[in-house]
């Protein structure tokens, strides 16, 4: 599977692998959203360290998730992307708004 | 210009078939070398084209198919043609817009045709209303190839 979903105090971890794609995203998108919402999370960090490919939707799903840490006065962090990831995270402009971090352990370790 | 090379794939408009069109692409440019952000690009592109033609074309309901045409060129250019006999888009400028998106209730990021427009040389769009649209993007790699 190319999702796991772990919980550290009120983080949401959300480790990815493989593509994400609109056909993914559309799989993993209500698996984070109620993991969130039943433990009562307050932040969510997306580790990409084992994801090789992200397009447009996976952006989106960036997006949303972002919007609903917001609502709770929760932070976003996003970790271990790779080049091509890079390059399209920054293209989109996220990059102003949600912290990028080398790794899990330094995004755990800002958003507690 | 003399043409080395020639795909032509028909898919159902399954998101499933997002990774698969990625694949043929990556896999139609492997013999030239590419290097890994030049991959990725192509990847990207055709990965934005196909969403594009199965959100959109077809409303992900009413199931249609997708074709995929590649064609490489004897000065390293690759051009895909990526097309749906789907709804057709009404107003293809604003479409073009960066972060427009007629589903934003998908959580789309309109992010689309500008990822196309930005990793590609050329993209081009074509489309009418009821009939479909077609997308031709064209890349000259840089790669230098072993044939």
């Amino acid at each position: 599977m190319g999702i796991s979903l772990e919980k550290d105090n009120r983080v949401l971890i959300v480790k990815l692998d493989g593509d994400i794609d609109h056909h993914t995203v559309e799989k993993y998108k209500n698996r984070i959203d109620d993991e969130y919402e039943k433990n009562n999370c307050k932040h969510i960090i997306f580790d990409f360290g084992q994801v090789g490919f992200l397009d447009s939707s996976g952006i989106g799903m960036i997006i949303g998730r972002y919007k609903n840490t917001v609502q709770k006065n929760g932070k976003t962090a996003v970790a271990g992307m790779g080049e091509c990831i890079l390059r399209i995270y920054n293209m989109s402009g996220l990059s102003k708004i949600i912290d990028q971090y080398d790794s899990l352990s330094e995004a755990v370790e800002y958003i507690k | 210009m003399e043409i080395l090379n020639e795909v032509n794939i028909v898919m159902d408009a399954k998101s499933e078939n997002e990774s698969f069109a990625r694949m043929v692409a990556a896999g139609f440019i492997a013999r030239l070398d590419p290097t890994l952000a030049e991959l990725n690009e192509v990847k990207t592109a055709v990965s934005e084209a196909v969403t594009n033609a199965v959100i959109h074309g077809y409303d992900s309901e009413n199931l249609g198919k997708i074709s995929l045409k590649l064609t490489l060129d004897s000065d390293n250019t690759v051009t895909i043609i990526i097309s749906d006999n789907g709804k057709g888009i009404s107003n293809i400028e604003e479409a073009m817009q960066p972060l427009y998106t007629s589903k934003p209730e998908m959580e789309r990021s309109g992010m689309g045709f500008t990822v196309m427009e930005m990793f590609m040389d050329s993209t081009d769009v074509s489309s009418e209303k009821g009939l479909g649209t077609t997308i031709t993007m064209t890349k000259k790699l840089r790669a230098s190839g072993d044939e």
